[in-house]
């Protein structure tokens, strides 16, 4: 084998997946996992780990895949990360810990993301699980929100013996995990509901279908029933839409409404009650990965697909993988095109986006190259659906509804970042509800420092 | 789960449940709604709170048929289960909130168009609770269709009954009656709250506005999870979009876009009829009957 490249991971035929939501990746088997940890320098002061923003033992976990101990290497990756089978499937390695990877200097560098979802998945079919407590302290602590930092909050507060209660307004619990990243990424039966039910197995209670705001209030958790601290991971769950003429019209979506639909409702399937316009043109506007997961979601409903971005395609924020897996399934890009009016029909429905054409000027606040409309160019796409997946900001639900909960002018909570306290005695919080919408590894961080920070807080007070 | 402690069909197509849900029954105000999943396979339903005891932990909820989900639900009996109840949602009616001397200094004229019936019911009932007295105006298609009249009466200061076909009490459409009362009676209204069929709501309001009475009316848009995150509910109101679920559902009615409104809630018309068919007719229509399409 050529040490200096990856051990190549198998897929999905691009023509036969683009007709499915069966998972993109197969991820390695046993013989192609220890060939890929072989490639592993181990170097002495390694350079991934820093760049895993939850610092998992790599070259530890890794040295245990090339020996076959795959248990042990399970738990190398346990005591950092409480989703590996998750992280290891989305986290943007190439700016992580692949990034960092000194075998990346002249080669590829070692695929870790791939590695750890090896390890994650072999655990599962195995039947490995993390040990649960053996007693617990009896003391209480809420979490609100189910997903990557609620769930990893949980799990290291239930590690220290505290009894945890999450709290989750959807019907299922995952958070972006379950509603927002598809099948074809993140398998909800095989790997999410698993990886979530190991939570449970440390004592976590999940209580869904409860929206904190409205059927119970953060205070009343504290004063009425008996939690001693809340840790708030409620994520950036709100969508932005442009403003700009016809964006009511029938047919255009925001891109959470479509996943939701099709991921958490599963209205991809015949035998589920919830509709979905699957369209035969859509446009899909943004750049960023809900992007390309709504556009090949689109296309696996049947419909053509184009991604319509105001930059080009250096700046799109997307993952490389999932943009070069939307290429490969057919997905055509409309790069440096934004739209300015959405077009309908007598009967109100969409039946074209006036855009215009723009180039890069100089570059912006955050760093890249401003896009600047280019006078007289405008041009009309005909399309029949409009899905708009432009970010999302944090529902202003609970902190309107907590009192003494600050927050920053976009919405966000404001919490420290060492250990997620907030302005309000007890209460913590973490992830896209603080930074806006970022990426899984980084709210699981989050959830983690918020985890010590309540038990820094409880330990204090039983002193006091 | 949450258990049905009482199934009842109200009228044709028209059912009332009184579901367990603890939670909901402590927290809940008039003007919030709910939304609900009969089981594994079904969708999220939005319907408003129609009564609430807090003491026994229930909630109340109407529905009517109009699609496949509606009437696969009005099969469930009491016993049953929802597998997922949600809620309160929204926000309470504007009244909750406001100063109770000045809302008693306030004449209200609620307006019930067919099932809105429902929603408007613990509205009224919470400004009795409080000392005010309202009056209201039910309308119906037909006396057969007419529901929750005698719950009404108890409540409500003066009731109007009103049927499209004049098969009970006075015929005609609600309007014609919010304009007999202020013209010809010399009522005077500070407030009309009008709930009902989006058609209703939007001749309601034009009815209002030309008798300069300010009308709240509450929406009933298409949604999925109801809590602010998708923004398949949306609305224009005076230009601005709002979502329904975290906005609303109450609105200025005078402010609201009803054709856009109702052209949004004819978008899956097709999906629910072909559904409706499928649970109907079964496998036996996949082939195709070379009229309709099949199921494509």
């Amino acid at each position: 084998m050529d040490m200096m490249k990856k051990v190549p991971v198998r897929e999905q035929d691009p023509k036969v997946r683009a007709t499915n939501f069966e998972e993109v990746c197969l991820g390695y088997n046993e013989e192609e996992a220890r060939a890929e940890a072989s490639r592993c320098l181990k170097c002495k002061n390694p350079k991934c780990v820093g760049g895993c923003p939850v610092s998992i033992d790599i070259p530890g976990f890794i040295k245990e895949v090339q020996e076959g101990n795959y248990e042990e290497a399970a738990k190398v990756i346990a005591k950092s990360s409480a989703l590996p089978a998750v992280c290891g499937r989305v986290c943007p390695q190439e700016s992580q810990c692949e990034g960092q990877c000194i075998r990346g200097i002249k080669g590829e560098p070692i695929s870790i993301g791939k590695l750890e979802r090896f390890v994650a998945d072999w655990s599962r079919e195995n039947g490995f699980v993390p040990a649960a407590p053996e007693k617990t302290n009896g003391r209480k602590v809420a979490v609100i929100g189910s997903g990557p930092s609620g769930v990893t909050c949980a799990g290291d507060l239930a590690k220290m013996g505290y009894e945890v209660t999450i709290f989750e307004a959807l019907h299922e619990p995952g958070g972006v995990l379950t509603y927002g990243i598809p099948e074809f990424r993140l398998p909800k039966e095989g790997v999410v509901q698993p990886e979530i039910d190991n939570v449970r197995k440390l004592g976590v209670k999940i209580e869904t279908d409860v929206i904190i705001g409205k059927s119970v209030t953060i205070d009343e958790l504290l004063d009425e029933e008996g939690f001693e601290a809340v840790f708030i991971g409620s994520g950036a769950g709100l969508p932005m839409f442009m403003g700009i003429p016809g964006e009511n019209a029938n047919g255009v979506f925001s891109a959470n409404e479509y996943l939701t639909r099709s991921n958490l409702m599963k209205a991809f399937r015949d035998d589920y009650d919830t509709p979905i316009v699957a369209g035969k043109k859509v446009a899909v506007v943004g750049g960023g990965n809900v992007a390309m997961d709504a556009a090949r979601t689109a296309l696996r409903l049947g419909a053509d697909v184009h991604i319509v971005y105001r930059r080009s395609e250096a700046e799109l924020p997307a993952r490389a993988e999932e943009v070069h897996h939307a290429k490969e399934e057919g997905i055509i890009f409309n790069l440096l095109t934004n739209p300015i009016e959405i077009l309908t029909d007598d009967n109100g429905w969409v039946n074209g986006m006036k855009c215009i054409k723009m180039e890069l000027g100089e570059p912006d606040a955050s760093g890249r190259r401003r896009p600047v409309a280019i006078e007289g160019s405008e041009f009309v796409i005909e399309v029949d659906t409009v899905i708009m997946s432009l970010g999302t900001s944090p529902n202003p639900l609970i902190s309107a509804t907590t009192k003494g909960l600050e927050t920053n002018r976009r919405k966000c909570i404001v919490a420290e970042e060492s250990n997620g306290k907030t302005t309000k005695e007890g209460v913590y919080a973490g992830g896209d509800a603080v930074t806006g919408a970022a990426t899984v590894i980084l709210a699981m961080e989050a959830g983690r420092a918020g985890a010590r920070g309540i038990h820094e807080y409880l330990s204090g007070q039983e002193e006091a | 789960m949450y258990k049905i402690l009482k199934a009842e069909k109200l009228a044709d197509k028209i059912y009332l449940m009184d579901v367990e849900a603890s939670r909901i029954a402590k927290a809940c105000q008039p003007g919030e709604f709910v939304i609900v999943r009969m089981d594994e396979r079904g969708e999220r339903i939005p319907l408003t709170i129609c009564d609430y005891d807090r003491e026994k932990g229930t909630v109340t909820i109407v529905f009517q048929i109009v699609g496949a989900s509606t009437e696969r639900m009005a099969g469930l009996k009491t016993g049953d289960s929802f597998i997922d109840v949600v809620g309160p949602l929204g926000n309470p009616s504007e009244f909750v909130h406001d100063n109770l001397e000045e809302v008693k200094n306030r004449k209200y004229l609620f307006v019930a168009g067919g099932v809105g019936t429902a929603p408007v019911y613990p509205q009224v009932k919470w400004l009795k609770e409080h000392g005010v007295s309202v009056d209201v105006i039910m309308g119906s298609k037909t006396k057969d269709l007419l529901i929750l009249e005698d719950e009404m009466r108890t409540v409500a200061g003066n009731l109007y009954v009103t049927t499209d076909d004049g098969s009970y009490e006075r015929k005609g459409m609600v309007t014609e009656v919010i304009k007999d009362l202020v013209v010809n009676q010399g009522k005077k209204y500070d407030v009309c709250v009008a709930i009902g069929p989006m058609i209703m709501m939007k001749f309601t309001c034009l009815m209002t506005k030309e008798l300069g009475i300010p009308t709240i009316v509450s929406l009933n848009p298409v949604m999925v999870d109801g809590t602010g995150m998708c923004g398949a509910c949306r609305v224009s109101v005076g230009g601005e979009v709002k979502f329904a679920c975290v906005d609303g559902p109450e609105f200025d009615g005078h402010l609201v876009n009803f054709d856009e409104a109702m052209k949004r809630q004819q978008m899956y018309k097709t999906e629910e009829g072909r559904a409706l068919l499928r649970l109907h007719e079964g496998a036996t229509h996949h082939g195709g009957c070379g009229h309709c399409g099949g199921d494509e």
